[in-house]
């Protein structure tokens, strides 16, 4: 009889009725294999591995992280509600304790939402893990946060989220920029000003194999997470590095995930990407499973796999080591790169445009945060999307400072209501959401 | 006339029922060591002074595999399992005679290591030469493709009396499950079947050669030939046939729970708008998990026969039962003797009830007539408790769709239905402690035994169809035929019906009384390729409802 050595939550929510349109990835079989290898492994019936029935969110648990325009409801369905769901039914699972950890297998995904959603990119409204953490943080109190993205896209929409915030730790592994959607997450990519190289983008080059994959966990994203000592880990456990997955180009196994869990020890994983749903999804999300209950995965093989095949050449490993020296060196500098960063009380302004690729909308945006010692700084932020509205945000973070929170009501003020669609003031110290 | 038995744990209840109602019932108590006479002289009683050439119909129900599994008292079987990518199937070890072989099939159903017919040969004739008769053969995702069973199969038929494949035991997936199962019937044939031979006899023998029926865990029955099959599954009829006692007595288009009192048990369970719930995967008790189709009961270790004892100045009952309640000439005090003190019972002596309460009084410091209470409240309180608990988990059951997920019911019953011996009583002091309505069924000492006469003959198919593969497969059933690329949901639903119905009138069904069909699941999936779409997998499970034959509705009012 099979004992679970650690007692580990999941939540299975494959939304069998859901598709962004018929032929799409992200379609109602992408977890079905996957539910007819856990089901048949009996997963569910061991113990020590508990089942939980997804929640559904509140538009006020979305509106703790994101400023959905024109609202809530226009760019979401009730899918993406549960799926954020799940994983907040995992977080209270997790952290009142009556289970050592746990994973969300839902969909639809989250992770390239950004902080303004004015609707779907890259197969994502609405940022589920960004949502979870939020509700962590008002609900248990919890300060520091290590999100570790391990999906084969870079994760911009949490590192958008996260990008002005000291207290987040965010890191993101994904097949390099150059190569793949949506281009970005290069190592220069550290953060604001208030939060330098609380953000870590590691591109691995294509043809990435378990072994350099476990060479960045082992000799970057652990010793960094050992110096930043969070209070919880979150996985953004996407499985689209895996070697058939139909949209990238890396080499990684479900022995490798499996072991990266292990290693990296996440008190809740969330399924992000993955799309090779009958030769990757079944065997990964097992290892993954076993791996959080301490439980034997040695036998889960893809019936394919060929190591030798999979092997990463001279040059990979090479890029690898560079890379994994050169975010070192930017963790290592990081006070020092926030205090060049700006004079607190300062205003710095970024320019940027987003395109939402799933849902075809070009957005502009202007951003200004206050530079700070103390907090990660009040935003404003300035966007107009084609087709869609002009609006002005204001973000107060969780932790703010009393100048912070002043600057933020100032910006409130001040803002032209005739000039913007809509304003909206997300003030996290109150869990308050004004739109005006 | 037909009859019904149940085969307690405690007790043996048999009825002979007409349209006319009730003509006969008996309440005997079972002797463990020879079911085979406590079922015997039931009958005999029974049929004294009828014409056997009335009877139209028998329903038993024992416990005589659910006593082979607890007393461990079931045959050496070989088990052969080939598992592929996964856990390590060692972990399901059923035996000493337990292999692990070569071969490997996907979730799709697709071939991806094949059998070595060497390694099988081998083990074959390790197993002749233990003197291994039975074996069973169970290979992961069988429901999807069962070859590998079957040529494993052929192999081992030279060898054994007879093999046992997983894919027949259940169109779900759950490879463990499977293998428990498999085991199972395995293990319990010969036990089964000889006892039952030996039933069939002695009936034809007193004139009765009706064929038999045997009642199942999901409240169905199914025919003496089919239970040889899967013997398995009589596993649990007991609390089956209570749930189907109560039927007649639920509110319509509501939910009710059913308590039903034993003398060393209690076993809850629910009815929605007059149907039983059904267990998702199977039967489950503990660290014991099947694929065995049963309803949702589960039991708590209190009966009227319970032992009651003072162990740290805290009352305990149960789960032991020492023997009958002192008022009946037991050893020790009962729940029952609580009853009789109380003066709620005129049955049983007196004067040894109050010796057995007065003992538990003074350990307590209370009178007896407070102890006598206290017993009885605990009891209602820790089976109510349980049944809460059962409640609340029902209801955070997860759900796959967005659909379900905005639909769940959640089930919140307003009548508690009570049977057995104590069943009056416990209505009345339960609706007094928690303001539910409480009734005792009419018959309450022998609805069991109504419930297993009247329960008709249930069964599940599952059905496969995969467009892209051009199949539609009901492994179980031995069903297998090519399809078009344009074979819809309606086609599908249609092959389902088909199969459904056979198997029933084949496990014993009336031809002419199969209305009760549900689809208990309909799912579709596009298969795409490279992007574009190239086929779709439909799948439905449908299944005959477990419920009551018509003709003897006077029986019940």
């Amino acid at each position: 009889m099979l004992k679970a050595h650690q007692k580990t939550g999941l939540v299975f929510f494959p939304a069998f009725d859901w598709a962004i349109d018929p032929t799409h990835p992200e379609r109602e079989e992408r977890l079905l294999y996957t539910q007819d290898q856990v089901t048949e492994e009996g997963i569910f019936d061991i113990d020590g591995i508990i089942e939980y029935k997804p929640d559904i969110v509140t538009h006020h648990d979305i509106r703790r992280v994101h400023f959905c325009v024109p609202d809530e409801q226009t760019i979401t369905t009730q899918s993406h509600l549960i799926s954020a769901g799940g994983a907040k039914a995992i977080a209270d699972a997790v952290l009142n304790k009556q289970v050592k950890n746990g994973f969300a297998l839902v969909r639809p995904p989250g992770h390239h939402s950004m902080r303004v959603s004015h609707g779907g990119r890259g197969f994502c409204h609405i940022n589920i893990e960004a949502i979870m953490v939020e509700y962590i943080r008002s609900q248990f109190g919890i300060k520091r946060i290590a999100i570790v993205d391990t999906d084969c896209h870079h994760g911009d929409g949490t590192n958008d989220i996260f990008w002005h915030d000291p207290d987040v730790l965010f890191i993101s592994l994904h097949q390099d920029g150059r190569t793949m959607y949506p281009g970005t997450g290069f190592p220069g990519e550290l953060g604001g000003p208030n939060a330098k190289g609380s953000n870590l983008n590691i591109p691995l080059p294509p043809g990435t194999s378990t072994e350099g994959y476990l060479y960045v966990i082992r000799n970057c994203v652990l010793p960094v997470l050992e110096e930043f000592k969070p209070d919880l880990i979150v996985n953004s456990a996407g499985q689209d590095n895996h070697y058939t997955d139909p949209l990238t180009n890396m080499n990684f196994s479900a022995q490798g995930y499996a072991e990266l869990t292990t290693l990296l020890k996440p008190d809740i994983a969330v399924l992000e990407g993955g799309y090779s749903i009958e030769g990757a999804l079944p065997y990964v999300n097992l290892g993954i499973i076993l791996a959080l209950a301490g439980l034997d995965y040695s036998g889960v093989v893809e019936p394919d796999f060929n190591a030798e095949q999979l092997k990463q050449s001279v040059s990979t490993t090479d890029k690898i080591k560079k890379t994994t020296d050169l975010v070192n060196s930017y963790w290592l500098q990081k006070d020092e790169l926030r205090q060049k960063a700006g004079t607190p009380g300062d205003l710095q302004v970024r320019h940027r445009e987003i395109f939402y690729d799933t849902d075809n909308i070009f957005e502009r945006q202007k951003e200004k945060v206050r530079v700070c010692r103390d907090c990660g700084g009040c935003i404003e932020i300035d966007s107009n999307a084609t087709p869609g509205c002009h609006m002005l945000a204001v973000h107060i973070p969780i932790n703010a400072c009393k100048d912070c929170i002043e600057a933020g009501y100032k910006f409130f003020d001040q803002a032209d209501k005739t000039k913007f669609d809509r304003v909206f003031l997300q003030d996290r110290p109150n869990d308050s959401y004004t739109i005006k | 006339m037909i009859i019904g038995i149940d085969v307690g744990g405690t007790h043996t209840d048999a009825v002979l029922l007409s349209s006319n109602g009730i003509e006969k019932k008996i309440k005997v108590s079972t002797d463990s060591a020879d079911l085979f006479h406590t079922i015997l002289s039931s009958f005999t009683q029974l049929l004294d002074n009828i014409d056997p050439k009335k009877i139209q119909r028998v329903v038993i129900s024992t416990t005589l595999t659910t006593n082979a599994i607890v007393q461990k008292n079931m045959d050496p079987v070989g088990m052969i399992v080939s598992a592929g990518p996964g856990i390590d199937p060692k972990e399901f070890r059923t035996g000493k005679h337990y292999y692990c072989v070569s071969g490997s099939i996907n979730h799709r159903g697709i071939e991806k290591a094949s059998v070595n017919k060497m390694e099988i040969e081998d083990i074959a004739k390790e197993l002749k030469q233990a003197g291994i008769e039975y074996v069973g053969v169970v290979s992961k995702f069988c429901v999807r493709n069962p070859n590998h069973e079957i040529l494993i199969k052929r192999i081992l038929n030279k060898y054994v009396k007879k093999v046992f494949m997983g894919h027949h035991v259940s169109g779900n997936l759950n490879f463990p499950r499977r293998i428990v199962t498999t085991h199972l019937n395995a293990a319990v044939f010969s036990l089964h079947k000889s006892f039952f031979e030996a039933v069939q006899q002695s009936l034809s023998e007193m004139g009765l050669t009706i064929p038999i029926q045997i009642l199942k865990a999901d409240g169905g029955t199914m025919s003496l030939a089919s239970s040889m099959v899967f013997p398995g599954q009589t596993v649990l009829s007991g609390p089956a046939a209570s749930i189907m006692g109560a039927i007649p007595y639920a509110p319509k288009k509501k939910d009710a729970i059913v308590l039903d009192i034993g003398g060393t048990t209690t076993d809850i369970s629910f009815l929605v708008d007059k149907t039983p719930l059904l267990e998702p995967m199977g039967i489950q008790r503990g660290r014991y998990k099947s694929l065995i189709r049963s309803l949702r009961t589960d039991s708590k270790g209190i009966g009227g026969d319970s032992t009651v004892r003072v162990k740290d100045k805290e009352l305990m009952i149960g789960p032991d039962r020492q023997g009958p309640a002192m008022a009946f000439g037991g050893p020790e005090p009962t729940p029952t003797d609580a009853l009789v003190v109380l003066g709620l019972m005129p049955e049983g002596h007196q004067e040894n009830a109050r010796k057995g309460i007065h003992r538990i009084a003074l350990e307590l410091g209370l009178t007896d007539l407070e102890a006598a209470d206290q017993i009885f409240k605990k009891c209602c309180t820790v089976i109510l408790k349980k049944t809460f608990e059962m409640i609340d988990k029902l209801n955070s059951q997860p759900v796959y769709t967005v659909h379900e997920f905005l639909e769940g019911y959640k089930i919140s019953p307003r009548i508690i239905l009570l049977l057995g011996g104590p069943a009056p009583y416990f209505a009345k002091k339960i609706e007094a402690l928690y303001q539910i309505k409480a009734v005792a069924v009419p018959e309450y000492s022998v609805a069991n035994a109504i419930g297993a006469a009247l329960a008709r003959t249930t069964c599940e198919v599952s059905v496969n169809a995969d467009t892209e593969q051009g199949i539609v497969t009901a492994h179980e059933e031995n069903f297998a035929e090519p399809i078009s690329k344009t074979y819809s949901d309606d086609d599908l639903i249609e092959t389902a019906y088909t199969l459904l119905k056979e198997k029933a009138v084949n496990s014993g069904a009336d031809p002419d009384n199969l209305d009760e069909v549900e689809v208990v699941e309909f799912q579709k999936f596009n298969i795409v390729r490279n992007f574009s779409p190239r086929g779709k997998i439909l799948r439905t499970k449908m299944q005959l409802k477990p419920g009551l034959i018509k003709g003897f509705e006077k029986v019940l009012h």
